[in-house]
Protein backbone atom coordinates (compact mmCIF):
# COMPACT_ATOMS: atom_id res chain seq x y z
CA UNK A 1 0.00 0.00 0.00
CA UNK A 2 1.04 3.56 0.53
CA UNK A 3 4.59 4.21 1.51
CA UNK A 4 6.57 7.41 2.03
CA UNK A 5 3.84 9.44 3.68
CA UNK A 6 4.84 13.06 3.92
CA UNK A 7 3.33 16.28 5.24
CA UNK A 8 2.98 18.75 2.38
CA UNK A 9 1.79 22.31 1.78
CA UNK A 10 0.86 23.92 -1.58
CA UNK A 11 3.86 24.05 -3.91
CA UNK A 12 5.78 21.24 -2.24
CA UNK A 13 7.25 18.69 -4.63
CA UNK A 14 5.80 15.33 -3.58
CA UNK A 15 7.97 13.25 -5.88
CA UNK A 16 9.55 13.18 -9.30
CA UNK A 17 9.30 10.49 -11.91
CA UNK A 18 6.71 8.59 -13.90
CA UNK A 19 3.71 8.79 -11.58
CA UNK A 20 0.11 9.64 -12.34
CA UNK A 21 -0.98 12.78 -10.45
CA UNK A 22 -4.31 12.11 -8.71
CA UNK A 23 -6.28 13.94 -6.03
CA UNK A 24 -4.85 17.36 -5.10
CA UNK A 25 -1.69 17.14 -7.17
CA UNK A 26 -0.53 18.64 -10.46
CA UNK A 27 2.21 17.63 -12.85
CA UNK A 28 4.83 20.25 -13.72
CA UNK A 29 7.51 18.88 -16.03
CA UNK A 30 8.44 15.67 -14.23
CA UNK A 31 7.69 17.05 -10.78
CA UNK A 32 4.46 16.24 -8.98
CA UNK A 33 3.35 19.20 -6.90
CA UNK A 34 0.87 19.25 -4.04
CA UNK A 35 -1.91 21.84 -4.32
CA UNK A 36 -3.16 21.70 -0.76
CA UNK A 37 -2.15 21.14 2.85
CA UNK A 38 -2.26 17.43 3.52
CA UNK A 39 -0.54 14.09 3.69
CA UNK A 40 0.97 12.74 0.48
CA UNK A 41 0.74 9.08 -0.42
CA UNK A 42 2.76 7.42 -3.17
CA UNK A 43 1.28 4.26 -4.67
CA UNK A 44 2.79 2.00 -7.34
CA UNK A 45 1.99 4.30 -10.22
CA UNK A 46 0.08 7.22 -8.75
CA UNK A 47 0.39 9.99 -6.19
CA UNK A 48 -2.29 11.65 -4.14
CA UNK A 49 -2.57 14.11 -1.28
CA UNK A 50 -5.17 13.56 1.44
CA UNK A 51 -6.36 17.07 2.29
CA UNK A 52 -6.50 18.31 5.87
CA UNK A 53 -8.63 21.35 5.12
CA UNK A 54 -11.09 22.65 2.58
CA UNK A 55 -14.73 22.71 1.61
CA UNK A 56 -16.73 19.80 0.27
CA UNK A 57 -16.56 19.42 -3.50
CA UNK A 58 -19.28 17.09 -4.88
CA UNK A 59 -18.14 13.85 -6.48
CA UNK A 60 -20.33 11.41 -8.41
CA UNK A 61 -21.65 8.56 -6.21
CA UNK A 62 -20.95 10.34 -2.93
CA UNK A 63 -23.53 9.87 -0.21
CA UNK A 64 -24.44 13.29 1.19
CA UNK A 65 -26.88 14.67 3.73
CA UNK A 66 -28.87 17.54 2.25
CA UNK A 67 -31.22 20.09 3.74
CA UNK A 68 -34.15 21.25 1.61
CA UNK A 69 -33.70 24.93 0.83
CA UNK A 70 -36.66 25.59 -1.42
CA UNK A 71 -38.53 24.08 -4.29
CA UNK A 72 -40.02 25.05 -7.64
CA UNK A 73 -42.87 23.16 -9.29
CA UNK A 74 -40.37 20.72 -10.83
CA UNK A 75 -37.52 20.27 -8.40
CA UNK A 76 -36.09 20.78 -4.94
CA UNK A 77 -32.94 22.67 -4.06
CA UNK A 78 -30.78 21.08 -1.38
CA UNK A 79 -28.12 22.70 0.74
CA UNK A 80 -25.30 20.14 0.66
CA UNK A 81 -22.70 22.13 2.61
CA UNK A 82 -20.78 22.96 -0.56
CA UNK A 83 -20.29 25.91 -2.88
CA UNK A 84 -22.95 24.40 -5.16
CA UNK A 85 -26.58 23.56 -4.38
CA UNK A 86 -27.90 20.06 -4.95
CA UNK A 87 -30.63 19.75 -7.56
CA UNK A 88 -33.27 17.08 -6.87
CA UNK A 89 -35.77 16.66 -9.72
CA UNK A 90 -39.36 15.79 -8.81
CA UNK A 91 -39.44 12.72 -11.07
CA UNK A 92 -36.92 11.15 -8.76
CA UNK A 93 -39.41 11.20 -5.89
CA UNK A 94 -42.79 10.89 -7.61
CA UNK A 95 -41.73 8.46 -10.34
CA UNK A 96 -42.03 8.79 -14.07
CA UNK A 97 -45.72 9.71 -14.09
CA UNK A 98 -44.99 12.94 -12.25
CA UNK A 99 -47.18 15.79 -13.38
CA UNK A 100 -46.48 19.35 -12.39
CA UNK A 101 -50.23 20.06 -12.20
CA UNK A 102 -51.36 17.09 -10.15
CA UNK A 103 -48.49 16.62 -7.73
CA UNK A 104 -47.56 19.11 -5.09
CA UNK A 105 -43.89 18.88 -4.08
CA UNK A 106 -44.48 20.12 -0.56
CA UNK A 107 -46.40 16.92 0.25
CA UNK A 108 -43.22 14.87 0.01
CA UNK A 109 -40.40 17.16 1.17
CA UNK A 110 -40.72 20.50 2.90
CA UNK A 111 -38.21 23.26 3.44
CA UNK A 112 -35.88 22.30 6.28
CA UNK A 113 -36.28 18.54 5.83
CA UNK A 114 -33.12 16.46 5.84
CA UNK A 115 -32.52 13.86 3.14
CA UNK A 116 -29.86 11.27 2.56
CA UNK A 117 -29.00 11.54 -1.12
CA UNK A 118 -26.47 10.37 -3.63
CA UNK A 119 -24.71 12.63 -6.14
CA UNK A 120 -26.03 11.24 -9.43
CA UNK A 121 -24.22 13.56 -11.79
CA UNK A 122 -21.89 16.48 -11.52
CA UNK A 123 -19.74 18.33 -13.99
CA UNK A 124 -18.33 21.80 -14.03
CA UNK A 125 -21.08 23.21 -16.24
CA UNK A 126 -24.06 22.55 -13.97
CA UNK A 127 -25.02 22.21 -10.33
CA UNK A 128 -24.83 18.66 -8.96
CA UNK A 129 -27.81 16.44 -9.67
CA UNK A 130 -28.78 14.35 -6.65
CA UNK A 131 -30.96 11.29 -6.40
CA UNK A 132 -32.82 9.69 -3.50
CA UNK A 133 -34.20 6.69 -5.35
CA UNK A 134 -32.13 3.94 -3.83
CA UNK A 135 -32.09 1.78 -0.74
CA UNK A 136 -31.19 3.67 2.45
CA UNK A 137 -31.73 7.01 0.73
CA UNK A 138 -34.55 9.47 1.18
CA UNK A 139 -36.04 11.64 3.88
CA UNK A 140 -34.51 11.36 7.33
CA UNK A 141 -37.32 11.27 9.92
CA UNK A 142 -35.42 11.28 13.17
CA UNK A 143 -31.98 11.93 14.55
CA UNK A 144 -29.61 14.72 15.42
CA UNK A 145 -27.61 16.58 12.79
CA UNK A 146 -23.93 17.16 13.49
CA UNK A 147 -21.44 19.08 11.41
CA UNK A 148 -17.84 17.96 11.07
CA UNK A 149 -15.12 19.14 8.74
CA UNK A 150 -15.55 17.37 5.34
CA UNK A 151 -11.82 16.59 5.28
CA UNK A 152 -12.23 14.51 8.43
CA UNK A 153 -15.02 12.26 7.09
CA UNK A 154 -12.60 9.47 6.05
CA UNK A 155 -11.20 9.46 9.59
CA UNK A 156 -14.67 9.09 11.10
CA UNK A 157 -15.41 6.14 8.83
CA UNK A 158 -12.03 4.57 9.52
CA UNK A 159 -10.31 1.76 7.64
CA UNK A 160 -13.09 -0.35 6.08
CA UNK A 161 -15.58 1.37 8.36
CA UNK A 162 -13.81 0.29 11.56
CA UNK A 163 -14.24 3.53 13.48
CA UNK A 164 -17.92 4.03 12.73
CA UNK A 165 -18.74 0.38 13.33
CA UNK A 166 -17.12 0.56 16.72
CA UNK A 167 -19.07 3.67 17.72
CA UNK A 168 -22.33 2.15 16.48
CA UNK A 169 -21.78 -1.09 18.36
CA UNK A 170 -20.83 0.62 21.60
CA UNK A 171 -23.78 3.00 21.61
CA UNK A 172 -26.52 1.19 19.67
CA UNK A 173 -26.87 4.34 17.56
CA UNK A 174 -27.56 4.47 13.84
CA UNK A 175 -25.15 6.90 12.24
CA UNK A 176 -25.44 8.19 8.68
CA UNK A 177 -22.33 9.95 7.44
CA UNK A 178 -22.53 12.27 4.47
CA UNK A 179 -19.32 12.85 2.55
CA UNK A 180 -20.15 16.56 2.84
CA UNK A 181 -19.39 16.53 6.57
CA UNK A 182 -22.95 16.32 7.81
CA UNK A 183 -23.70 13.41 10.09
CA UNK A 184 -27.08 12.25 11.38
CA UNK A 185 -27.10 10.30 14.63
CA UNK A 186 -30.21 8.56 15.89
CA UNK A 187 -30.47 6.38 18.94
CA UNK A 188 -33.19 4.95 21.14
CA UNK A 189 -31.49 5.74 24.42
CA UNK A 190 -30.46 9.31 25.33
CA UNK A 191 -27.19 8.11 26.89
CA UNK A 192 -26.21 6.29 23.71
CA UNK A 193 -26.97 9.40 21.69
CA UNK A 194 -24.84 11.58 23.93
CA UNK A 195 -21.97 9.11 23.82
CA UNK A 196 -22.11 8.75 20.04
CA UNK A 197 -22.16 12.54 19.66
CA UNK A 198 -19.18 12.86 21.97
CA UNK A 199 -17.26 10.22 20.02
CA UNK A 200 -17.93 11.98 16.71
CA UNK A 201 -16.88 15.29 18.22
CA UNK A 202 -13.70 13.65 19.45
CA UNK A 203 -12.84 12.33 15.99
CA UNK A 204 -13.50 15.77 14.50
CA UNK A 205 -11.21 17.53 16.95
CA UNK A 206 -8.42 14.98 17.15
CA UNK A 207 -8.36 13.58 13.63
CA UNK A 208 -4.57 13.92 13.47
CA UNK A 209 -3.90 11.72 16.54
CA UNK A 210 -2.29 8.40 15.65
CA UNK A 211 -4.12 5.77 17.73
CA UNK A 212 -7.45 7.55 17.78
CA UNK A 213 -9.51 4.35 17.48
CA UNK A 214 -8.12 3.09 20.79
CA UNK A 215 -8.73 6.40 22.51
CA UNK A 216 -12.32 6.59 21.28
CA UNK A 217 -12.86 3.00 22.39
CA UNK A 218 -11.49 3.85 25.81
CA UNK A 219 -13.81 6.82 26.10
CA UNK A 220 -16.83 4.73 25.05
CA UNK A 221 -16.02 1.92 27.49
CA UNK A 222 -15.35 4.22 30.41
CA UNK A 223 -18.62 6.08 30.05
CA UNK A 224 -20.54 2.82 29.92
CA UNK A 225 -19.45 1.79 33.41
CA UNK A 226 -20.19 4.98 35.24
CA UNK B 1 10.51 58.22 -2.94
CA UNK B 2 12.26 59.83 -5.86
CA UNK B 3 14.00 63.06 -4.94
CA UNK B 4 12.35 63.86 -1.63
CA UNK B 5 14.55 65.69 0.89
CA UNK B 6 16.36 63.25 3.16
CA UNK B 7 16.53 64.93 6.54
CA UNK B 8 17.42 61.80 8.49
CA UNK B 9 20.48 59.57 8.19
CA UNK B 10 19.28 56.41 6.47
CA UNK B 11 22.63 54.67 6.57
CA UNK B 12 25.55 55.33 8.88
CA UNK B 13 29.24 54.93 8.10
CA UNK B 14 29.25 51.33 9.38
CA UNK B 15 26.61 50.31 6.83
CA UNK B 16 23.89 50.12 9.51
CA UNK B 17 20.40 51.34 8.61
CA UNK B 18 18.21 53.75 10.58
CA UNK B 19 16.68 50.92 12.63
CA UNK B 20 20.02 49.16 13.14
CA UNK B 21 19.62 46.48 10.47
CA UNK B 22 22.27 45.47 7.93
CA UNK B 23 21.59 45.98 4.21
CA UNK B 24 20.18 42.50 3.57
CA UNK B 25 18.45 41.91 6.88
CA UNK B 26 14.64 41.78 6.98
CA UNK B 27 12.62 43.01 9.93
CA UNK B 28 11.30 40.56 12.53
CA UNK B 29 8.56 38.48 10.87
CA UNK B 30 5.95 36.38 12.68
CA UNK B 31 3.20 34.53 10.79
CA UNK B 32 0.34 32.60 12.36
CA UNK B 33 -2.11 30.47 10.37
CA UNK B 34 -5.73 30.29 11.54
CA UNK B 35 -7.25 32.26 14.37
CA UNK B 36 -10.59 33.39 12.94
CA UNK B 37 -13.36 30.89 13.65
CA UNK B 38 -15.99 32.14 11.22
CA UNK B 39 -13.67 32.43 8.21
CA UNK B 40 -12.86 29.36 6.09
CA UNK B 41 -9.20 30.28 6.33
CA UNK B 42 -7.27 33.00 8.13
CA UNK B 43 -3.85 34.23 9.10
CA UNK B 44 -2.12 36.94 11.10
CA UNK B 45 1.23 38.48 10.28
CA UNK B 46 3.57 40.79 12.14
CA UNK B 47 6.13 42.18 9.73
CA UNK B 48 8.29 44.58 11.74
CA UNK B 49 5.69 47.01 13.10
CA UNK B 50 3.06 46.01 10.52
CA UNK B 51 0.18 44.01 11.95
CA UNK B 52 -2.23 42.50 9.45
CA UNK B 53 -5.17 40.12 9.77
CA UNK B 54 -6.49 38.18 6.76
CA UNK B 55 -9.72 36.20 6.42
CA UNK B 56 -10.63 34.02 3.43
CA UNK B 57 -14.10 32.79 2.47
CA UNK B 58 -14.98 30.36 -0.21
CA UNK B 59 -15.33 28.97 -2.72
CA UNK B 60 -18.88 30.21 -2.31
CA UNK B 61 -21.81 31.61 -4.27
CA UNK B 62 -21.17 34.83 -6.15
CA UNK B 63 -23.28 37.83 -5.19
CA UNK B 64 -24.15 39.83 -7.22
CA UNK B 65 -24.83 36.96 -9.63
CA UNK B 66 -23.75 38.83 -12.76
CA UNK B 67 -20.15 38.86 -11.54
CA UNK B 68 -19.91 35.07 -11.73
CA UNK B 69 -17.98 33.40 -14.54
CA UNK B 70 -19.18 30.12 -16.03
CA UNK B 71 -15.63 29.11 -17.00
CA UNK B 72 -13.83 29.73 -13.76
CA UNK B 73 -14.10 30.90 -10.18
CA UNK B 74 -13.27 34.51 -9.39
CA UNK B 75 -10.97 35.97 -6.78
CA UNK B 76 -12.03 39.09 -4.91
CA UNK B 77 -9.62 40.91 -2.64
CA UNK B 78 -10.29 43.77 -0.27
CA UNK B 79 -7.31 45.52 1.27
CA UNK B 80 -8.39 47.87 4.01
CA UNK B 81 -6.56 50.00 6.54
CA UNK B 82 -8.10 50.58 9.93
CA UNK B 83 -8.62 54.23 10.96
CA UNK B 84 -6.18 53.63 13.83
CA UNK B 85 -3.51 51.89 11.72
CA UNK B 86 -1.58 55.11 11.03
CA UNK B 87 -0.58 58.18 13.05
CA UNK B 88 -3.32 60.49 11.89
CA UNK B 89 -6.83 59.01 11.66
CA UNK B 90 -7.41 57.43 8.27
CA UNK B 91 -10.85 57.78 6.76
CA UNK B 92 -12.27 54.24 6.77
CA UNK B 93 -13.78 54.62 3.29
CA UNK B 94 -11.74 52.83 0.61
CA UNK B 95 -9.22 55.28 -0.81
CA UNK B 96 -7.70 55.34 -4.29
CA UNK B 97 -4.57 53.75 -2.84
CA UNK B 98 -6.46 50.91 -1.14
CA UNK B 99 -8.42 50.09 -4.29
CA UNK B 100 -5.17 49.93 -6.24
CA UNK B 101 -3.44 47.70 -3.67
CA UNK B 102 -6.48 45.38 -3.63
CA UNK B 103 -6.15 44.99 -7.38
CA UNK B 104 -2.40 44.51 -7.24
CA UNK B 105 -2.67 41.80 -4.55
CA UNK B 106 -5.47 40.08 -6.43
CA UNK B 107 -3.38 39.91 -9.57
CA UNK B 108 -0.36 38.68 -7.61
CA UNK B 109 -2.38 35.79 -6.14
CA UNK B 110 -4.19 34.78 -9.32
CA UNK B 111 -1.29 32.83 -10.92
CA UNK B 112 -1.07 30.65 -7.80
CA UNK B 113 -4.74 29.95 -7.12
CA UNK B 114 -6.41 27.23 -9.21
CA UNK B 115 -9.86 28.78 -9.49
CA UNK B 116 -10.70 26.97 -12.72
CA UNK B 117 -11.67 24.01 -10.52
CA UNK B 118 -14.65 25.93 -9.14
CA UNK B 119 -16.62 27.56 -11.96
CA UNK B 120 -19.42 29.97 -10.95
CA UNK B 121 -17.99 30.57 -7.49
CA UNK B 122 -16.00 33.27 -5.74
CA UNK B 123 -13.15 33.25 -3.25
CA UNK B 124 -13.13 36.35 -1.07
CA UNK B 125 -10.00 37.60 0.65
CA UNK B 126 -10.37 40.27 3.31
CA UNK B 127 -7.19 42.01 4.43
CA UNK B 128 -7.34 44.29 7.45
CA UNK B 129 -4.25 46.36 8.23
CA UNK B 130 -4.31 46.94 12.00
CA UNK B 131 -1.01 48.78 12.15
CA UNK B 132 1.02 50.07 9.21
CA UNK B 133 4.74 50.75 8.98
CA UNK B 134 5.77 50.58 5.32
CA UNK B 135 5.64 47.48 3.16
CA UNK B 136 2.05 46.57 4.01
CA UNK B 137 1.29 45.29 0.52
CA UNK B 138 4.05 42.70 0.73
CA UNK B 139 3.09 41.66 4.24
CA UNK B 140 -0.58 41.49 3.20
CA UNK B 141 0.22 39.37 0.14
CA UNK B 142 2.32 36.98 2.24
CA UNK B 143 -0.46 36.63 4.83
CA UNK B 144 -3.20 36.28 2.18
CA UNK B 145 -1.35 33.36 0.62
CA UNK B 146 -1.14 31.59 4.01
CA UNK B 147 -4.86 32.24 4.63
CA UNK B 148 -5.77 30.81 1.20
CA UNK B 149 -3.79 27.65 1.94
CA UNK B 150 -5.48 27.46 5.35
CA UNK B 151 -8.88 27.65 3.62
CA UNK B 152 -7.92 24.67 1.47
CA UNK B 153 -8.12 26.53 -1.83
CA UNK B 154 -6.01 24.55 -4.35
CA UNK B 155 -2.82 26.44 -5.15
CA UNK B 156 0.09 25.73 -7.49
CA UNK B 157 2.47 27.37 -5.05
CA UNK B 158 2.59 29.78 -2.15
CA UNK B 159 3.27 33.45 -2.85
CA UNK B 160 5.86 35.13 -0.63
CA UNK B 161 6.55 38.85 -0.87
CA UNK B 162 9.04 41.41 0.39
CA UNK B 163 10.30 44.79 -0.81
CA UNK B 164 13.78 45.61 -2.01
CA UNK B 165 14.92 49.20 -2.47
CA UNK B 166 17.69 51.74 -2.58
CA UNK B 167 18.76 54.19 0.10
CA UNK B 168 21.98 56.16 0.29
CA UNK B 169 22.98 54.64 -3.09
CA UNK B 170 22.88 51.13 -1.61
CA UNK B 171 20.52 48.29 -2.51
CA UNK B 172 18.66 47.11 0.61
CA UNK B 173 16.15 44.42 1.58
CA UNK B 174 12.82 45.10 3.33
CA UNK B 175 12.16 48.83 3.07
CA UNK B 176 10.62 50.32 6.22
CA UNK B 177 8.45 53.42 6.49
CA UNK B 178 11.32 55.93 6.89
CA UNK B 179 13.31 54.38 4.03
CA UNK B 180 10.18 54.38 1.87
CA UNK B 181 9.51 58.08 2.56
CA UNK B 182 13.08 59.34 2.19
CA UNK B 183 14.82 56.63 0.18
CA UNK B 184 15.62 56.59 -3.51
CA UNK B 185 13.67 53.52 -4.67
CA UNK B 186 11.16 50.96 -3.43
CA UNK B 187 10.48 47.68 -5.24
CA UNK B 188 7.85 45.27 -3.84
CA UNK B 189 8.32 41.73 -5.17
CA UNK B 190 5.96 38.77 -4.97
CA UNK B 191 7.50 35.40 -5.78
CA UNK B 192 6.44 31.77 -6.06
CA UNK B 193 9.49 29.97 -4.62
CA UNK B 194 8.91 26.46 -5.97
CA UNK B 195 7.86 27.52 -9.46
CA UNK B 196 10.52 30.26 -9.41
CA UNK B 197 8.14 32.83 -10.88
CA UNK B 198 7.58 36.46 -10.00
CA UNK B 199 3.91 37.44 -9.57
CA UNK B 200 4.29 41.01 -8.35
CA UNK B 201 6.87 43.58 -9.32
CA UNK B 202 6.42 47.29 -8.80
CA UNK B 203 9.02 50.04 -8.76
CA UNK B 204 8.83 53.51 -7.32
CA UNK B 205 12.04 55.48 -7.91
CA UNK B 206 14.95 55.49 -10.28
CA UNK B 207 17.47 52.65 -10.69
CA UNK B 208 20.24 51.94 -13.18
CA UNK B 209 19.93 48.64 -15.07
CA UNK B 210 22.59 47.10 -12.80
CA UNK B 211 20.85 48.28 -9.65
CA UNK B 212 17.55 46.99 -11.02
CA UNK B 213 18.98 43.50 -11.53
CA UNK B 214 20.54 43.55 -8.08
CA UNK B 215 17.26 44.74 -6.51
CA UNK B 216 15.30 41.89 -8.11
CA UNK B 217 17.91 39.38 -6.92
CA UNK B 218 17.92 40.74 -3.36
CA UNK B 219 14.11 40.73 -3.34
CA UNK B 220 13.83 37.16 -4.61
CA UNK B 221 16.32 35.97 -1.99
CA UNK B 222 14.28 37.80 0.65
CA UNK B 223 11.08 36.10 -0.57
CA UNK B 224 12.72 32.74 0.00
CA UNK B 225 13.32 33.71 3.64
CA UNK B 226 9.65 34.76 3.97
CA UNK B 227 8.56 31.48 2.37
CA UNK B 228 10.30 29.48 5.09
CA UNK B 229 8.26 31.36 7.68
CA UNK B 230 5.01 30.74 5.76
CA UNK B 231 5.87 27.07 5.69
CA UNK B 232 6.57 27.10 9.41
CA UNK B 233 3.23 28.80 10.16
CA UNK B 234 1.29 26.12 8.23
CA UNK B 235 3.36 23.27 9.66
CA UNK B 236 2.74 24.56 13.19
CA UNK B 237 -0.99 24.62 12.70
CA UNK B 238 -1.50 21.37 10.81
CA UNK B 239 1.35 19.06 11.73
CA UNK B 240 2.36 20.43 15.14
CA UNK B 241 5.96 21.01 13.99
CA UNK B 242 6.33 17.48 12.68
CA UNK B 243 6.52 18.72 9.08
CA UNK B 244 9.80 18.92 7.30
Amino acid sequence: MADKRKYVIPGDVVTTGPFRPEQNTVLDGNKIISTTIGISEIYDDSVRVIPLTGKYIPKINDLVIGKVNSHTSLSWELDINSCYVGFLPAQDVFGRDFSAHADELATKLRTGDLVAARIANFDRTRDPLVSISDRDLGKIDSGVLMEISPSKVPRLIGKKGSMIQMIEEATDAAITIGQNGWVVVSCESPEGLLKAKKAIQMVNEQAHVANLTDQVKEMLDKKGES
Amino acid sequence: MGGREATMVLMDENGKRCDGRTVDEPRRIMIKAGGLKNADGSSYIEFGDNKILVGVFGPRDVHPKHMSDTDTGILRVRYHMEPFSVGERKNPAPSRREIEISKVIKEALEPAVMLEKFPRTAVDVFIEVLQADGGTRCAALTAASVALADAGIPMRDMVAAIAAGKVADTVILDVNNEEDQAGQADMPIGYMPNLEKITLLQLDGVLTPEEYKKCVQVGVDGCKLVYELQKKALNDKYFGNKGD
